[in-house]
């Protein structure tokens, strides 16, 4: 199994085990603060009627790591805070568990909130990760729908 | 019979490792394959012979995104011997 691949002052964690969101929320709560906005990406059971069993998640370790961050200090430069805390999971994740926390410390609500859903918009965008769901009778790279192949595209690769 | 100076006018070539990922991983049925080009190749001449080498990569009309030592690269970006190539489907963590 994958090891955790934490930063040193753990405001970044990419990591195989189960997240807890209390130690992201806790990093990132300071008496200057007067507000913790956290969001929990949690697995979905369904996707188009279909019933999903699991998740595998697959990440460019280093890559992903180092944009995680760059996230994080855009987002702390672009909305003056003191500090986020993100956490990504790997492998295989169960329906339900938690497989993305960003904890964002603000002094005011407003710029908590609009940090936090920019924070996991950028995630989605740039970060090295990947989701396949996994059905009863296969399987799915999430967003990949661009990479099917058309007729044309099948019938010019015969015989290759 | 080339003449004596033939080899004055081949390009160095450079080898790289090129390591794929999630949907390009699975379809090319390789986490890595060693990869063979002219110095002074781009990203984009790398990308042409990803899709020789493995046509069912990716559709011809979708672009293959390129990340060189952990930051994503332009097509245009020159490569250098010894440099972190990896192939990066469409992401989707969350």
């Amino acid at each position: 199994m994958r090891q955790s691949n934490m930063r040193e002052d753990n405001m970044i964690e990419l990591t195989a085990q189960p997240l807890d969101p209390d130690k992201f929320t806790s990093a990132v709560r300071r008496s200057t603060n007067g507000a913790v906005v956290t969001f929990l990406g949690t697995t979905r059971d369904n996707f188009e009627g279909k019933r999903v069993l699991t998740l595998e998640y697959e990440a460019f370790d280093e890559m992903a790591v180092k944009k995680l961050e760059e996230v994080r200090q855009e987002l702390l430069a672009e909305f003056g805070l003191d500090e986020i805390a993100i956490g990504h999971r790997t492998g295989t994740v169960g329906i339900g568990e938690i497989s993305l926390v960003v904890a964002v410390g603000s002094p005011h609500r407003k710029q908590g909130f609009y940090a936090c859903h920019k924070a996991v918009d950028r995630i989605k965008e740039v970060v090295p990760i990947w989701k396949k769901e996994v059905y009863q009778d296969g399987s799915r790279w999430v967003a990949c729908e661009d990479h099917e192949f058309a007729p044309e595209h099948e019938a010019a690769l015969e015989g290759i | 019979m080339p003449g004596s100076d033939w080899h004055y006018n081949q390009p160095m070539m450079m080898q790289l490792t090129v390591r794929l990922f999630a949907l390009y991983r699975e379809r090319a049925g390789v986490r890595e394959f060693p990869l063979e080009l002219p110095g002074g190749a781009t990203v984009a001449d790398l990308t042409d012979a990803v899709r020789l080498r493995f046509p069912r990569l990716a559709p011809p009309d979708v672009q293959i995104v390129v990340a060189v030592n952990a930051d994503y690269a332009e097509p245009e970006t020159a490569l250098n011997p010894g440099d972190d190539v990896c192939l990066i489907p469409p992401v989707s963590g969350g």
